[in-house]
């Protein structure tokens, strides 16, 4: 009940939306999401104070902030209220966090990639925060005819000192709803000498569901009626689904319904293959294994791993289709060159196998559609239901689920529209999951790719030429296909006067996306591996060369581009902590050094290895040093991330590969595409570098410098320069 | 067929295919979504329950097999999340994405069941079989240590 005289819920809501709608629109704009602001459209309770789709505050004082990202393991659910709280001033233990759906117009861009969330939201969700602090202050004001200037803020309560007055949160809710919205302008931030939220190790919101088994994720998804569901496709990608057994099918015990569907030849677009919907998961899943289908496989059944590699050989011996980035004189600086280095590396697809496989459940009636989808990118998926179904978007509801991971796997929607169409051509709700089978064989991998390089040095030991003929893939000679480019300025083309980076490329029917840190988990590997060539054969110690090399680089730098003083901060700082250059090991132990500047983070890395005589490779400590900038969120988090990545990095080179053979995924669980497991797992040693920049994401910059660093800390224990992956297709041994 | 079998603590009566997998007949007819599919061929460790006391992949056990077994799932590993090694995970925040964890701590109870000071060749061993694609290894290790309450190598975050 309002205490109050005020506007009603419904008014207050338009006029909040009107008063202070244009001024939020300019501040909002830039991130792209001028509705980020606008105050929730209910249901609240009478009452209730929400300033922002974000914070919902009842008269009863329970505080609720809305995490509207989609949280994949990567600990947004926990950081991003952590902005809003700390701003709003409440006590971190008093708050409930509840996940948004996916509502664009209300929340933003709800996108789980390119380690965006920290840098897009760090300053506006800290206003929205502090613009419901300000309200409430302004509600007391009133109240008590005091100065808002004279009342101060703590854990939910508004305080005048002078009046020893006090009013909670709760019992200033309905008030503060009647104030205006402020301009988004000049809200006050905090100085972060006062946080008390932001910088503390904050553990996962979710965890005591998570060690008590509870239903977070989307497999666990239940509603009524539904029936569970598996889908066929060819294993040639693309390709169609012509006839199947569908009666033999439909009589098998449990299945309720089988059925072909249509698909395009888009491949991340919904693809053609075979419903099974049985009353048990089961019962579908076993029905499949007596499905007989006849396959229309398509053009892209003659690719392989093998004739890729043999392509780019070929393409290696002719001139590049074209420059990505000619500086000076290449051939001069070889001409004049002390020592010369050339080099062939290459590098596998991988799949992300999360470990949740595939999933979406999805309830269809009257031309509208509700989904409960672990997603990366609901939106995106949004847009591929309605266009593929034919219905408008507004009728597509989607609600986030937990995703049991994500490494860019979930940011294609491929599960979800495949679910939609299934649940409207069967007519009930349904329950579409993804065997790992399914998982490994329609993944969208990470590109494999081949680079053709080499360098120069001069008496000095100086680099004098970087030459890259990089062969990749494209299907019109220009577009790469997702994750497959480069641009030419990548570390150390810069810092060279003479650079030549080219491309050819070749057609591709394997579907292809964003892997954790896409394009620099492949590219550190090769850059960083070639430098340490680089360095050995200029002499010089390969820390000192990177130092050298950055020295070349300007110091002003265009706003996105790598601030040379930032990635010298962490290499030094990285060679400090490992102790570079003052430990003697034995033959047979090394130690490599990389750096990688991705997802606008820092960070280099050392690794520690032993490498058994036999070959028997040992990775034994890792040191991480990252710069993120000003301000670590949350301390655990970020910690969890960078470990998370470092392994993560290590399992891919140590045994990964998804090998192309008939247009088709040979891999297809963790007996062949082997995950890392924990005795593989080294120590780790992880700080961070504060810097005066805003901060920046945790989840992917972490993963590419470890490849590399892992690669040179083999040369070092054995001679054995590494030049393709995975490592275990290399004899390490060494006598 | 009929399969009569405890779950943590009750006895329940399913009838389902013979074949059925003991994690489909939890997760899919007994509404016990704690333990999770990973793989399907017991490589990935998500799907461990204690069968009889010994931690086993639940995806290759079928309903036939625990016709009066005894079964605890994540869900019975103790009544309200208190097993130190909830308590463990909880504090040292080891989930990441979390989906691995129902079996990661079942395969860790069914260690310090046995082995209450687990040295780190034991823990090697036993967790061995339970993959985590977030990689939370290191705090699965300390957070198998700090419930045996032996020394861990513990993580911190540096500055400057």
């Amino acid at each position: 009940m309002s205490r109050f005289p005020t506007l009603d819920r419904r008014e207050f809501l338009r006029v909040s939306a009107l008063a202070g709608g244009g001024l939020l629109l300019g501040a909002w704009l830039d991130f792209g999401t001028n509705g980020m602001l606008e105050a929730a459209e209910a249901p609240l309770t009478d009452g209730e104070f929400s300033p922002n789709a974000f914070i919902r505050i009842a008269p009863s004082g329970s505080i609720t902030i809305m995490a509207k990202n989609p949280e994949i393991g990567q600990g947004i659910k926990t950081m991003l209220p952590m902005l809003i709280a700390e701003e709003l001033d409440v006590d971190w233990s008093a708050i409930t966090i509840e996940q948004a759906m996916s509502e664009p117009a209300k929340y933003g861009s709800q996108v789980a990639g390119g380690s965006t969330a920290t840098p897009t939201n760090w300053e506006p969700l800290r206003k929205a925060g502090a613009a419901g602090r300000q309200m409430l202050v302004a509600a007391a004001a009133q109240a008590w005819n005091v100065p808002a200037a004279e009342c101060t803020t703590a854990s939910g309560v508004v305080t005048h000192k002078a009046s020893n007055r006090q009013m909670t949160y709760g019992a200033l809710a309905t008030a503060a709803a009647a104030m205006p919205a402020p301009d988004m302008a000049t809200v006050t931030l905090k100085d972060p000498k006062n946080f008390r939220i932001i910088g503390k190790p904050m553990t996962g919101v979710d965890n005591h569901k998570v060690v008590t088994g509870q239903p977070l994720f989307g497999i666990d998804v239940v509603v009524p009626n539904m029936v569970y569901g598996t889908f066929e496709k060819c294993p040639v990608f693309a390709g169609k689904a012509v006839s199947a057994n569908l009666d033999e099918i439909k009589a098998l015990p449990g299945v309720k319904n089988a059925f072909i569907v249509d698909g395009g030849t888009v491949l991340n677009g919904l693809l053609s293959g075979v419903a099974i919907l049985a009353d048990t998961w089961w019962a579908a899943k076993s029905a499949r294994t007596k499905l007989k289908v006849t396959w229309e496989e398509g053009a892209t059944a003659q690719q392989s791993s093998a004739a890729f590699k043999a392509k780019a050989i070929e393409l290696f011996t002719q001139a590049p289709a074209r420059a990505l980035r000619a500086d000076g004189d290449v051939n001069g600086a070889f001409a004049a060159a002390t020592k010369t280095v050339e080099a062939t590396y290459e590098y596998p697809f991988l799949a992300h196998a999360t470990l949740e496989p595939q999933n979406c459940t999805a309830s269809f009636t009257n031309d509208a559609i509700e989904i409960w989808a672990p997603t990366q990118n609901p939106q995106s998926g949004r847009v591929l239901v309605s266009k593929t179904l034919g219905i408008a978007e507004k009728d597509v509801a989607i609600h986030i689920t937990r995703s049991g991971g994500g490494f860019g796997r979930r940011l294609n929607n491929d599960y979800m529209v495949e679910a939609a169409m299934i649940a409207k051509l069967a007519g009930v709700p349904v329950k579409l999951l993804w065997t790992r089978e399914d998982d490994i064989r329609h993944d969208f991998y990470r590109p494999a790719g081949f680079h053709k390089l080499k360098g120069a040095v001069d008496a000095s030991g100086k680099l004098t030429a970087w030459q890259n003929h990089f062969v990749t893939f494209s299907n019109n000679g220009t577009d790469f296909v997702p994750s497959a480019g480069m641009d030419g300025t990548e570390f150390p083309s810069l810092a060279v006067a003479n650079r030549n980076v080219s491309v050819s490329t070749m057609p591709l029917g394997v579907p292809t996306g964003y892997l954790r840190a896409p394009g620099s988990n492949a590219l550190a590997f090769v850059n960083e591996s070639f430098i340490d060539e680089l360095a050995h054969a200029a002499r010089k110690d390969p820390l000192q060369f990177r130092l050298e090399l950055l020295a070349q680089l300007p110091t002003e730098t265009p706003r996105g581009a790598m601030v040379p003083s930032r990635m010298k901060g962490v290499l030094e700082q990285v060679a400090q902590k490992s102790g570079w250059g003052t430990r003697k090991l034995p033959k047979g132990s090394g130690m490599g050094i990389a750096a990688y500047f991705s997802h606008r983070g820092y960070f280099a890395e050392v690794v520690e290895v032993n490498v058994s005589r036999a070959g028997a490779l040992t990775v034994k400590k890792v040191w991480a040093v990252g710069d993120v900038g000003s301000q670590i969120i949350n301390p655990s988090g970020a910690m969890n991330q960078v470990e998370g990545s470092v392994i993560d990095g290590i399992g891919e080179a140590l045994a990964q590969e998804i090998t192309i053979e008939a247009g088709r995924a040979k891999q297809s669980n963790f007996n062949d595409f082997p995950l890392i497991r924990l005795k593989q797992v080294p120590v780790i040693d992880v700080s961070f570098r504060i810097t005066e920049y805003p901060p920046t994401g945790m989840g992917e910059p972490a993963l590419p410098p470890v490849v590399p660093a892992l690669c040179n800390a083999i040369f070092a224990a054995t001679g054995k320069r590494i030049r393709s992956l995975p490592l275990t297709k290399h004899n390490l041994s060494w006598a | 067929m009929p399969v009569t079998f405890t779950v943590n603590g009750t006895s329940r009566t399913v009838d389902v295919p013979a074949d059925m997998p003991l994690l489909w007949v939890l997760r899919d007819v007994l509404d016990l979504k704690g333990t999770k599919f990973g793989c399907g061929i017991a490589q990935c460790g998500a799907c461990t329950v204690h069968l009889n006391g010994a931690p086993t992949r639940s995806c290759q056990l079928p309903a036939s097999a625990v016709q009066g077994a005894r079964v605890t799932t994540i869900e019975g590993l103790s009544p309200d999340g208190s097993h130190p090694l909830q308590k463990a995970w909880e504090e040292l925040d080891v989930p990441q994405c979390g989906y691995c964890q129902a079996g990661q701590l079942m395969s860790a109870a069914a260690l310090l069941a046995t082995t209450p000071k687990p040295t780190d060749a034991q823990i090697d061993a036993a967790m061995n079989g339970n993959l985590c694609r977030c990689a939370t290894y290191t705090r699965i290790r300390d957070g198998i240590k700090k419930a045996a309450g032996t020394p861990r190598a513990g993580s911190q975050v540096g500055g400057n």
